[in-house]
């Protein structure tokens, strides 16, 4: 696929997927997984993997994902482009809704909806847990750091910056 | 301060301009690890006062619930409020540009040293890591649903159809979207 090509490809998913992000790009991450992986195969599940690792290490928000895929896909103007399909078209929608709509506020059927929704996002989040389990575990370490992990987040307060660290430290310890 | 109660409007900040909105969403983006939302009501609601609580809750309501990245739609629903559509690119542009930079730096030191044996390992537990801590967030989750059987239907069949079978979001969320407000609707209304 020519450099031209990928991108108008890639806006296009994108762009798609700004307008069924509820819930924010976490909800969409499987899907990008499916069109990256396998659709189009750009990359692998570990390479995948390891892209939402480099994410939830760094600061910043987790649509920052989008950036470093479409730099991997197209390199820099693949990172704009992902970056501003995905952000495009759901920042016009609500610009249009903050402007023209302050009795959406109010409306009852908010409730109904979100109520409708919350369950959906619900298992695409567990959806993305599973995918990204399968592309970063495939010894003994990765699973047993993935439970831990788990384990830890449910019990414990602990900071996730100290289990990202312990881990990567943990992994060129134990792995080399 | 009791913090369930407003603030009257006098003890909000005037209306920030343009740079003031590049600035704070800027702030915003160097804050945060993992979650930026504390941190954008910190800076709205706390630090420079721009609206109160309640509006903050109101436009965040607002923005979970349309689509797109919860925090870019904040940045562009403040930002309009004050000053319509510079305002809308300057909240927009102080929150993404270090973040997107950041992201192709990164991007290129993986392309570089990625595959070096040390950084692989570390990545890879990284990875897991990572993995763990979106799974324990979906758990926390559905402990909201545990009482309702419609709804965790929904969501095992979210996560069969899109996690399991790989099938195309857009398709599974038209098909399903529907099926669970309607669920939603009826037990709320029967």
């Amino acid at each position: 696929m020519s450099d031209g090509r990928i991108l108008g490809v890639l806006a296009t998913h994108f762009a798609v997927l700004s307008l069924i992000a509820v819930g924010g790009a976490n909800t969409v991450l499987p899907d990008i997984h499916r069109f990256v992986v396998d659709a189009n195969g750009w990359m692998s599940d570990a390479e995948f993997a390891d892209m939402f690792a480099i994410v939830q290490a760094a600061p910043g928000p987790n649509v920052m994902i989008v950036s470093l895929i479409g730099w991997k896909v197209a390199g820099f103007f693949g990172a704009l482009v992902a970056t501003g399909a995905m952000c495009g078209p759901s920042c016009l929608l609500i610009y249009l809704v903050e402007r023209t709509w302050s009795r959406f506020r109010a409306a009852p059927w908010r409730v109904v909806v979100q109520a409708g929704l919350a369950p959906v996002t619900i298992g695409l989040v567990l959806a993305t847990g599973y995918i990204v389990t399968r592309g970063a575990d495939s010894d003994g370490l990765g699973y047993a750091l993935t439970a831990a992990t788990v384990v830890l987040t449910l019990a414990t307060r602990l900071t996730p910056l100290w289990l990202l660290a312990g881990a990567a430290l943990l992994g060129m310890v134990l792995r080399a | 301060m009791d913090a369930s109660r407003p603030l009257p409007p006098a003890a909000l900040a005037a209306t920030p301009t343009v740079a003031e909105l590049f600035a704070g969403f800027l702030f915003v983006a160097l804050s945060g690890f993992g979650g930026v939302l504390p941190w954008a009501r910190r800076m709205l609601v706390e630090q420079r006062r721009w609206v109160t609580a309640e509006e903050f809750t109101d436009v965040l309501a607002l923005c979970q619930f349309l689509p797109g990245p919860n925090i870019v739609n904040v940045s562009i629903c403040i930002g309009t409020r004050f000053r319509g559509v510079p305002g809308a690119v300057a909240a927009f542009a102080g929150l993404m540009a270090v973040p997107v930079s950041l992201a192709i730096a990164l991007g290129a030191l993986y392309t570089r040293f990625g595959q070096v044996t040390p950084v692989r390992h570390a990545i890879g537990a990284v990875a897991s890591v990572a993995a763990g801590l979106i799974i324990a967030m979906g758990l926390r989750m559905i402990a909201s649903l545990r009482r309702s059987p419609h709804a965790l239907a929904v969501t095992a069949i979210a996560f069969a159809a899109v996690g399991v079978l790989q099938w195309p979001l857009v398709w599974v969320l038209l098909g399903l979207t529907p099926l669970s407000i309607g669920a939603a609707w009826w037990r709320r209304y029967r």
